[in-house]
């Protein structure tokens, strides 16, 4: 007798983002379908930041839309300010933002591979990731002053400048990864649990990726060449060399499953350096700052109109911010689409046909802005059974044994 | 005192009521080698029933105070909880949002209050030491 049970996974989870709740119908081990309700985490951001007293003010709110991608959110918000008030950046500013930005995505990205290496049961992994990834937290805080809201961004600029003198500290972090690269590559990509783990597991073809318009990692997973700062380069991307970064730049051909999304991940860091050192070479000298008066500037903001657009790619994909201002002391409209907002469809055709213990790991594969205390329950004829994030954290830990040992 | 406070590990449970995640990636922080807690026994716990901490992150928005309610009253005693981050001890940068039914302490009673938007891991490891010899003082009083 075939019975379906329903196991929902939320609305708490210690390691990632937004509460978020998954329900997944399961037959015998395998996932059937899946139902994503949203809205734990809605804090109205956007009503808060169009009732500030002024643009600055929303600024400090954007910052806080995302505490893991901080940078992207302000950046996305001064930059469509910027286009519907016709404010001109000088170009310091632009480098300033790119090293920003990328700083940004190595943190987040190893952040990523930590809480991937957990779900899968290798706490080992977890730690030296996030041991791995300090020192890019200290290059946040030596450079910004804060080692999770950077807040550097102002419209019109960016608040803090890079002096030559702190270009030899950034070099010797960055000095610090490459040489650490390798072993980070090795560790995760010929680890062989790790492959038993994740290879085959939760695929997705580059035709869905590009149906369901899936961005950042999670398409470039699939083989989708899309990437924001190649695509549509603003601040210094476009002086830089780049390419967006897919698999086959370490499998021989694209898969599309989980195993493709570490692949893309750890090599964007790698890219991420690149740019970093690129931008250190190229910075030319000049202001940070439009206008560094900041009542003229509130001043300049409070006659503006006009819309405007703010695009990033943030560490989990495109991140588009909408402006409209029409001579009004704030935004008349402020609209924020974060990118995990287009890759949770993906998770229907992931998870179809999974096994429970796979949940963790494809959930987290498409690196969610979710917070969730992944409970499940699953309906055994009347009865209740609660699985918490743990039983299903401990059935993972279980199939990796079982894969090592017995290898099925 | 003294040894008395390396008796028991003190396992800890996270919820996260809205935040951003910046508080969040840095009670992670706290506890992976940099900082590293674990070694005193400090550690993440996957269910409230086998935690003796509540660490609690985010502003409350109204779908998660029955959740941050249900959670606490899940949580075997004696136990103390510790707010993490400006936003859930008055609202923060959210106080004005329309969804908000928080700061923390309106919904359960909190012990320790870690300030900081993000709070530093250094910060959260001196809340939790806090938390702790209030529990130490409770299982002082109960002799054991
Ligand atoms: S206190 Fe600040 S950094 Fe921490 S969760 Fe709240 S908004 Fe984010």
């Amino acid at each position: 007798m075939s019975v379906v049970y329903e196991v929902p996974v939320g609305p708490v989870h210690p390691a990632l983002k937004e509460p978020v709740a998954v329900k997944c119908y399961i037959e015998g081990e395998e996932v059937v379908d899946v139902d994503v309700i949203l809205g734990q985490n809605h804090r109205g951001i956007e009503w808060i930041g169009m009732n500030r007293d002024n643009p600055v003010q929303s600024l400090r709110m954007a910052s806080r839309v995302c505490g893991i991608c901080t940078n992207v959110h302000p950046l996305s918000l001064v930059q469509a300010v910027e286009a519907a008030a016709d404010i001109e950046v000088p170009e310091r500013a632009d480098y300033i933002r790119a090293i920003m930005l990328e700083v940004d995505r190595i943190h987040s990205h190893l952040l990523w591979a930590g809480v991937a290496a957990h779900e899968l049961g290798f706490d080992t992994l977890l730690h030296y990731t996030w041991k791995f990834r300090e020192e890019v937290m200290d290059l946040a805080e030596y450079i910004s002053g804060n080692r999770v809201t950077f807040e550097m961004e102002m419209y019109g600029g960016v608040r803090r400048d890079i002096p030559p003198e702190k270009y030899p500290k950034i070099i010797k972090a960055m000095n610090y990864y490459e040489a650490k690269f390798e072993k980070l590559v090795e560790m995760f990509l010929n680890d062989k649990t790790i492959a038993l783990r994740t290879v085959g597991v939760g695929v997705l073809s580059r035709e869905e990726a590009l149906k369901l318009c899936l961005v950042g990692p999670t398409t470039r997973a699939r083989g989708v060449k899309k990437d924001v700062r190649v695509d549509l380069p603003t601040m210094a991307y476009a002086d830089l060399d780049i390419e967006p970064v897919t698999p086959d730049i370490y499998r021989d051909e694209v898969v599309g499953d989980v195993y493709d999304n570490i692949v893309v991940r750890l090599f964007e860091v790698k890219q991420s350096i690149d740019i970093i050192r690129q931008c250190l070479d190229q910075m030319p000298n000049g202001p940070i700052l439009a206008e560094e008066k900041l009542p003229k500037l509130l001043n300049m903001l409070k006659k503006a109109s006009g819309e405007g657009f703010g695009l990033t790619e943030a560490p989990r994909g495109e991140v588009v911010h909408y402006v409209k201002l029409k001579e009004m002391e704030t935004f008349y409209a402020w609209k924020i689409r974060a990118s995990t907002y287009n890759n949770i469809p993906a998770w229907e055709p992931m998870l179809i046909g999974a096994q429970i213990a796979d949940i963790p790991i494809i959930v987290a594969s498409i690196d969610p802005c979710l917070s969730c205390t992944n409970r499940a329950v699953v309906l055994d004829g009347g009865k209740e059974k609660v699985l918490s994030h743990e039983d299903l954290h401990r059935l993972s830990v279980q199939k990796t044994r079982r894969l090592i040992r017995y290898g099925k | 005192m003294g040894i008395n406070a390396f008796k028991r590990a003190l396992w800890a449970f996270h919820v996260n009521t809205g935040s951003c995640n910046g508080c969040d990636i840095e009670i992670i922080a706290a506890l992976t080698p940099r900082y590293d807690a674990e070694r005193f026994g400090i550690k993440l716990v996957g269910s409230p029933r086998h935690a003796d901490v509540l660490l609690v992150t985010g502003p409350v928005t109204r779908q998660m105070a029955p959740a941050l309610k249900r959670i606490y009253e899940q949580m075997a005693d004696p136990k103390a909880v510790i707010v993490v981050g400006n936003c859930g001890i008055s609202g923060g940068v959210f106080h004005e949002s329309y969804n908000l039914v928080g700061p923390v302490d309106n919904i359960i009673p909190v012990d320790v209050y870690v300030p900081g938007c993000a709070a530093r891991p250094e910060a959260i490891i001196y809340g939790v030491v806090k938390a702790w010899e209030k529990l130490e003082k409770v299982y002082g009083a109960e002799g054991g």
